[in-house]
C-alpha cells in the first residue's frame, strides 16, 4: 500500500509534478502492482548473493587517451536555452 | 516488379544486389514507398514509422566487408542515429536529433545496410502493446484493430507488413519476442552483452539488449551476425565466442527440450497452448525429446523484473530534465522547471514506472525491494543453469495470448505486465531466446519461444530453423 | 585542545582531489582549466541519451597510488554506484561514485586515520548570470560542462583532528603527499583540492560525539583554519547558551568570516544509491598493484621518519625538510658532500638559506649543495664563526662561488687561538679594569663587555668560546 503522502514524497524525489487526480490514480495503481510484487517477500533469500550483472566481466577499462570532443555548436544544438555559450537554466535559488 | 522485390528475403536481396540482378536503389525505393505511404496515413495506417528516409542513401558497394550492401534496415526509434530523429517514443525527446550513431547502427551501416526509417515504439520501451507511444499506437498488420505487441511494435509491424525487410529492436523483458510473436515474424533476444548498448536510449541497463527482427530465421541470423561484438564504449559488452553462422539442419535428433511447468500455466490461453503442444509433438517427430521441467523461481520473475527495471529506469530517465536537450516547460524556478518538464514530457506508463522505481530505491525500501529482487534474479539464473544441465533448450509460448484489441488492457497495468510472463525470466538470466511463428490461433499469429544458455545462439538458431522449416508458416498475406 | 571553554572540537575532513589524468573519468574528453565553456564535452559527459561511461584506467592507477600513500587497504574488487539527485551541474541526474565498496579503505597519514578513499566524477560548473541576456527575464544560471566528469578521489578522514590549526597542518601534509605522488595539481584556489570539514564539539574528557555540521567552501588553507575556528566558536557559544547544534551543511564566507546554512531542510536527501549497471567491477590484478607501487616516490611522512630515525634530526627539522620535497632533495645532496653534522646542516638550510631565498627551489639558487655543506664544515672546524658564516652565505646567495674562496677574499676567517687573539684579549682586559674586578670576584656576566671589545676589534672573526677560554686563562680563573 502506498498512500497519497508517499506518492507525493516519491514524486518529489523523481521531480514529477502530479495533478491531484494523478496522485490518487498513482496511489491505487502502484499499490496494486506492489501487492503483486511483494510476494517475493515470501522467499527465503538470506544467503543468496545479489545479481547486478549477469555477465562475468570485470575491468572494462579505457586507456587514458583523449578523443575529440564535440564542437560547441553541436553540444549546444539541442539545448532549450543557450546563454553565454552555455546551457541556460532558471537559477536554483530563484523562487 | 516492386512486389517481387518486397517478396525477397533480406538474404536473397543482398545476394541479388551482389550479382547485379537488382539495384540497391530500386530495392530501397520499393520499401521507402511502402513505408512512406503507411507513414502518410498516420494513425489510420499501421503507424509503424516515426520517421522515413526521404532520400535514398548511398550504399557502399557490395563486398566481403559490406555483405549486406544495399539492404534497407528499419531501426527502432530508441537507437541514436546521427542527425535523424531519435525520440524513444517520447514527447520529452520530440524532434531530438543526436550528434552520434549507436554502435550497432554504425556496425550495420558498415556491413552495408541503409537506414530506411525509425520505427514507432512504446515510450522508452515501456509497454507490451505499443499503445504507450507519444506518436500514436501501432496497429497489427494481421488485424488493424489489434496491437502489434511491444515495446518494439513498430519494428515488428513493419517487418510483418513488408514495410521493411528486417528491423532492429530491443528487448528488456520481452520487447522483441512478444511483438515478433504477435506479428508472426522471428525475433531474437540475444545473450546480454553480445550486442553493444552504446547509443541505445536506455530503459533498464542491466536488461536491455538489442536484437534483430526478420521474416525468417536465416535473415535473423544474418542480421545478428553483423550486430555482435565487444565495444570499447560499452563496459558490459563482450565478444561472442562464435562467429554467427547461417542456420542449418534437417532434424532435432538428440536435442532435449525442457518445458517449464511454471511458464505454461493458467495464464496461457487455450489457442496458444494448443499451438504450443502441436509444435512440441512436431519437435518429437523431428527427433527431439520433450520433457517437463521446473524453473522454481520463475513465478517470481515478474515481480523481480518490475522492481529492477523500473528502479534502473527511474535513474536512467533522470537525465531528461530540460537542461541540455528535449522538451523544457516554462518555469521561473529550477524545481518547477524540472517537475513540469517531466510532467509534460513523460506519458502515464513512464511516470508509473519512474514512481515505482524511485520508491523501490528510496531510503528504507531498498533491501526489501531492489535488494531482494536482485537475489531473486540470482535464483532465476541458477534455475536456468541447472535446467541446462539436463536440457539443450527451454521452450515456452512466447506470449500467453495472441494480439489483443487496442485499449483492451490499458486500464489495468498489471494485466499488461503479465504479457511478458514467459519472456521475463530469460531477460533476468541474460540468456538468448528466440520467438518463431507457431501458426495461427483464430487467424492471429502465435509465437514459440526457444531459450538456450548464454552464447548458444548458433545452436538456438539451428533448432529454430529446423522447426521453422517443419512448421512452414506463411506470413506473406499480410505483406501484400 | 582545551581553550578553557570546557569543550573540545572533534573534526573530520572530506577532501576532493581532482586527478591529473589526460581525460575525464568516464569519457575521452580532455581535462581543462580556464578554457571557454563547453568545448570539452561529448555524448558521455553531456549525459546524452544512449551514451555509456567507461572507466579511465589511469584514474584507477592514481587512486591506487593515493591508497598506498595513505596506507589504505585496497579493495580486491570494488564497484561503482549511482548517487541520484537532480541538479543542472549533474548531466545524468546521478553521479557515478563508489558507495559500499570503495577502492581504498582504512589507513593513516600522520596522526590522522583515513576512513576511506574512493573514485567519483566531478560535477560541471554552474555560474549565476542574473536576469540579463535571458529570454524570460527571470534569474538565470549557465552550465559549463567542461569540468563535468573530471576524475576525483574523495578522501574521508576519521574524526581525529582536534583543532583548526591541526586541520590546516594536516591538509598541508596531505597536499604535499598528493603533489609528490604527481596525481593532482592540488591547487585549492583552482579547485583541484577541495576540503570540507565535519565539525562537532564535546565536553573535554567525553568520548561521545556531538552533533556535527558540515562546513563547505574553504578554498584556501587559511580559510580552512579560520572557518573551522569560527564554527567551533559558534558551536560552543550555542551550547553554552543552552541551545543545540543542528545537523546541517554550512557555508563559510571568508570575506565576512560568517557562517550560514547552505541548504534549508526543505528535503532530506535520499540519494537512492544502487550499483551502476553500466559499469562492471574493478578487480585488482597484480600488474595493477605493482604498477602503482613502482611509481610511488618516497612520501613526506616516510621521509620525515627517515630523517628522524636515520639522521637524528629533530621532528621539526625533519618535517620542514620532508614536506618540501625540493628542500629535502637539496638537503640530501648537501649531506652527500658532508654528512658529519646533519642537524646543523638542516638548520642552515631550513633556517638561514630559506630566510634568504624564500619559496624558491634551492637547487635553482646560486648556492650549490656542496657550497652550503662546505660552509657548515668551516663553521664546525671553527675556521669561520657563525656570524661570519652568515656573511659568507649572503655572498653565496648573491653571487654563488666557493665558501673558502669568499672567506679568503674577504678576510672572514676566524681568528684562531694564536697570538693575535691572545693579544686582543689582553688589550680588552686592560681597557676595562672594573670588569676584570668583577670577573675575579666570580661574576662571569661581566665578560660581556670584554667579548664585545674583542668582536669589535676582530670584526666578528673571533670565536666567542675561545675568547672566554683566553679570558679565564689570562685572569687565572
Amino acid at each position: 500500500m502506498i498512500d497519497r503522502a508517499q506518492v507525493l514524497h516519491v514524486a518529489r524525489l523523481a521531480r514529477l509534478e502530479l495533478t491531484d487526480d494523478e496522485v490518487g490514480t498513482m496511489s491505487r495503481e502502484l499499490s496494486a502492482v506492489l501487492d503483486h510484487i511483494e510476494k517475493i517477500g515470501e522467499l527465503q533469500l538470506d544467503d543468496v548473493p545479489a545479481t547486478s550483472h549477469v555477465i562475468d566481466v570485470v575491468n572494462a577499462l579505457r586507456p587514458d587517451e583523449p578523443v575529440p570532443s564535440l564542437p560547441r555548436e553541436q553540444a549546444l544544438a539541442n539545448a532549450p536555452e543557450v546563454v553565454d555559450d552555455g546551457f541556460g537554466v532558471p537559477s536554483p535559488g530563484a523562487a | 516488379m516492386s512486389a517481387d522485390l518486397i517478396a525477397l528475403s533480406a538474404r536473397d536481396a543482398a545476394e541479388q544486389i551482389r550479382h547485379g540482378r537488382i539495384s540497391a536503389d530500386e530495392l530501397f525505393a520499393a520499401y521507402r514507398e511502402r513505408a512512406a505511404a503507411d507513414a502518410a496515413k498516420g494513425e489510420d495506417g499501421l503507424n509503424a514509422y516515426t520517421w522515413v528516409a526521404d532520400v535514398t542513401p548511398s550504399a557502399p558497394a557490395a563486398s566481403d566487408a559490406a555483405p549486406l550492401a544495399g539492404v534497407p534496415l528499419a531501426v527502432k526509434d530508441l537507437f541514436c542515429t546521427e542527425g535523424v530523429p531519435s525520440q524513444s517514443g517520447s514527447k520529452i525527446l520530440a524532434g531530438y536529433r543526436p550528434p552520434y550513431n549507436a554502435t550497432v547502427v554504425d556496425k550495420l551501416a558498415s556491413a552495408g545496410t541503409t537506414l530506411l526509417g525509425k520505427t514507432n515504439q512504446d515510450e522508452f520501451a515501456m509497454g507490451s502493446s505499443n499503445e504507450n507511444s507519444a506518436f500514436g499506437a501501432v496497429r497489427n498488420p494481421w488485424d488493424a484493430s489489434r496491437v502489434p505487441g511491444g515495446s518494439s511494435g513498430g519494428s515488428a509491424a513493419a517487418v510483418a507488413a513488408g514495410l521493411a525487410p528486417w528491423a532492429l529492436g530491443t528487448d528488456t523483458g520481452g520487447s522483441i519476442r512478444q511483438p515478433a510473436a504477435l506479428c508472426g515474424i522471428v525475433g531474437l533476444k540475444p545473450t546480454y552483452g553480445s550486442v553493444s548498448r552504446y547509443g541505445m536510449i536506455a530503459f533498464a541497463s542491466s536488461l536491455d539488449q538489442a536484437g534483430p527482427f526478420a521474416r525468417d530465421v536465416t535473415d535473423t541470423a544474418l542480421l545478428y551476425r553483423h550486430m555482435v561484438g565487444r565495444d570499447g564504449r560499452d563496459s558490459t559488452s563482450l565478444q561472442h565466442p562464435d562467429e554467427i553462422a547461417l542456420p542449418k539442419g534437417v532434424d532435432l535428433k538428440g536435442i532435449r527440450l525442457g518445458v517449464p511447468e511454471e511458464l505454461i500455466g493458467e495464464g496461457v490461453e487455450s489457442g496458444v497452448r494448443e499451438a504450443f503442444n502441436q509444435t512440441l509433438a512436431l519437435a518429437e517427430q523431428l527427433g527431439a525429446t520433450v520433457e517437463t521441467t521446473h524453473l522454481p523461481h520463475a513465478p517470481h520473475a515478474l515481480s523481480a523484473y518490475y522492481l529492477i527495471a523500473p528502479a534502473e529506469a527511474s535513474s536512467n530517465l533522470a537525465r531528461f530534465d530540460g537542461v541540455r536537450y528535449g522538451l523544457r516547460a516554462d518555469a521561473d524556478d529550477l524545481l518547477s522547471m524540472y517537475t513540469r518538464t517531466r510532467a509534460e514530457g513523460f506519458g502515464p506508463e513512464v511516470k508509473r514506472r519512474i514512481m515505482l522505481g524511485t520508491y523501490a530505491l528510496s531510503s528504507g525500501y531498498y533491501d526489501a525491494y531492489y535488494g531482494r529482487a536482485q537475489k531473486v534474479r540470482t535464483k532465476i539464473a541458477e534455475d536456468f543453469r541447472s535446467a541446462f544441465d539436463s536440457f539443450d533448450f527451454i521452450v515456452t509460448p512466447s506470449a500467453p495470448t495472441v494480439a489483443f484489441k487496442l485499449g483492451e488492457k490499458t486500464a489495468d497495468p498489471l494485466e499488461m505486465y503479465l504479457q511478458d510472463f514467459c519472456t521475463i525470466p530469460m531477460s533476468l538470466a541474460g540468456i538468448p531466446a528466440i520467438s518463431i511463428p507457431n501458426g495461427l490461433s483464430d487467424g492471429l499469429p502465435v509465437g514459440f519461444q526457444i531459450a538456450g544458455p548464454a552464447f548458444s545462439e548458433n545452436r538456438l538458431l539451428d533448432a529454430a530453423y529446423v522447426l521453422e522449416q517443419a512448421l512452414g508458416f506463411d506470413g506473406s498475406k499480410v505483406r501484400a | 585542545m582545551s581553550d578553557g571553554s570546557g569543550y573540545e572540537p572533534v573534526i573530520g575532513l572530506e577532501i576532493h582531489v581532482q586527478l591529473k589524468t589526460n581525460t575525464k573519468m568516464f569519457c575521452g574528453c580532455e581535462l581543462s582549466f580556464g578554457d571557454p565553456p563547453n568545448v570539452h564535452t561529448c555524448p558521455v559527459c553531456l549525459g546524452l541519451p544512449g551514451a555509456l561511461p567507461v572507466v579511465n584506467a589511469r584514474a584507477i592507477h592514481y587512486a591506487l597510488m593515493v591508497g598506498m600513500a595513505l596506507g589504505c587497504e585496497l579493495a580486491p574488487r570494488s564497484i561503482f554506484h549511482r548517487k541520484n539527485y537532480f541538479y543542472p551541474d549533474l548531466p545524468k541526474g546521478y553521479q557515478i561514485s563508489q558507495y559500499d565498496i570503495p577502492i581504498c579503505s582504512g589507513g593513516r597519514l600522520g596522526d590522522v586515520r583515513i576512513h576511506r578513499a574512493h573514485l567519483e566524477e566531478d560535477a560541471a560548473k554552474l555560474v549565476h548570470v542574473g536576469a540579463s541576456g535571458r529570454i524570460h527575464g527571470a534569474d538565470a544560471s549557465v552550465v559549463d560542462y567542461n569540468r563535468g566528469g573530471t576524475p576525483l578521489v574523495e578522501i574521508v578522514t576519521e574524526p581525529d583532528v582536534r583543532s583548526a590549526a591541526q586541520a590546516r597542518e594536516w591538509l598541508t601534509l596531505l597536499r604535499e603527499t598528493l603533489r609528490q605522488l604527481g596525481v593532482s595539481d592540488v591547487n585549492m584556489e583552482e579547485g583541484s583540492l577541495r576540503c570540507d570539514a565535519n565539525v562537532s564539539i564535546r565536553p573535554v574528557g567525553s568520548d561521545v560525539l556531538g552533533t556535527k555540521t558540515e562546513l563547505k567552501n574553504m578554498n584556501s588553507f587559511r580559510y580552512l583554519e579560520r572557518g573551522v575556528e569560527a564554527e567551533i566558536a559558534r558551536q560552543i557559544a550555542l551550547v553554552q547558551s543552552g541551545e543545540e547544534v543542528v545537523q546541517e551543511t554550512l557555508h563559510y564566507d571568508p570575506v565576512s568570516g560568517s557562517i550560514s546554512s547552505l541548504r534549508s531542510k526543505e528535503e532530506a536527501h535520499d540519494y537512492r544509491y544502487f550499483p551502476e549497471p553500466d559499469l562492471v567491477p574493478v578487480v585488482l590484478t597484480e600488474t595493477m598493484i605493482e604498477g602503482a607501487r613502482a611509481e610511488l616516490p618516497e612520501l613526506p611522512a616516510a621521509r620525515a621518519e627517515r630523517y628522524e630515525s636515520a639522521l637524528g634530526l629533530s621532528a621539526d627539522s625533519a618535517r620542514l625538510l620532508a614536506f618540501r620535497p625540493e628542500l629535502g632533495a637539496y638537503f640530501e645532496a648537501a649531506l652527500a658532500v658532508d654528512g658529519e653534522s646533519p642537524q646543523v646542516l638542516a638548520n642552515w638550510i631550513s633556517g638561514e638559506l630559506v630566510a634568504r631565498i624564500g619559496d624558491e627551489d634551492p637547487a635553482a639558487s646560486k648556492v650549490t649543495p656542496a657550497a652550503i655543506a662546505q660552509l657548515v664544515a668551516l663553521v664546525r672546524g671553527r675556521a669561520v664563526t657563525q656570524g661570519a658564516a652568515k656573511t659568507v652565505l649572503d655572498r653565496l646567495v648573491a653571487d654563488g662561488g666557493e665558501p673558502q674562496a669568499i672567506v679568503d677574499a674577504e678576510g672572514l676567517g676566524a681568528i684562531g687561538g694564536g697570538d693575535e687573539l691572545t693579544e686582543v684579549v689582553k688589550r680588552a682586559l686592560e681597557s676595562d679594569p672594573a670588569a676584570v674586578e668583577k670577573l675575579k670576584g666570580g661574576n662571569m656576566k661581566a665578560i660581556g663587555p670584554i667579548v664585545g671589545f674583542v668582536m669589535r676589534e676582530t670584526k666578528g672573526r673571533a670565536d666567542g668560546g675561545e675568547v672566554t677560554r683566553l679570558v679565564r686563562e689570562q685572569l687565572g680563573l
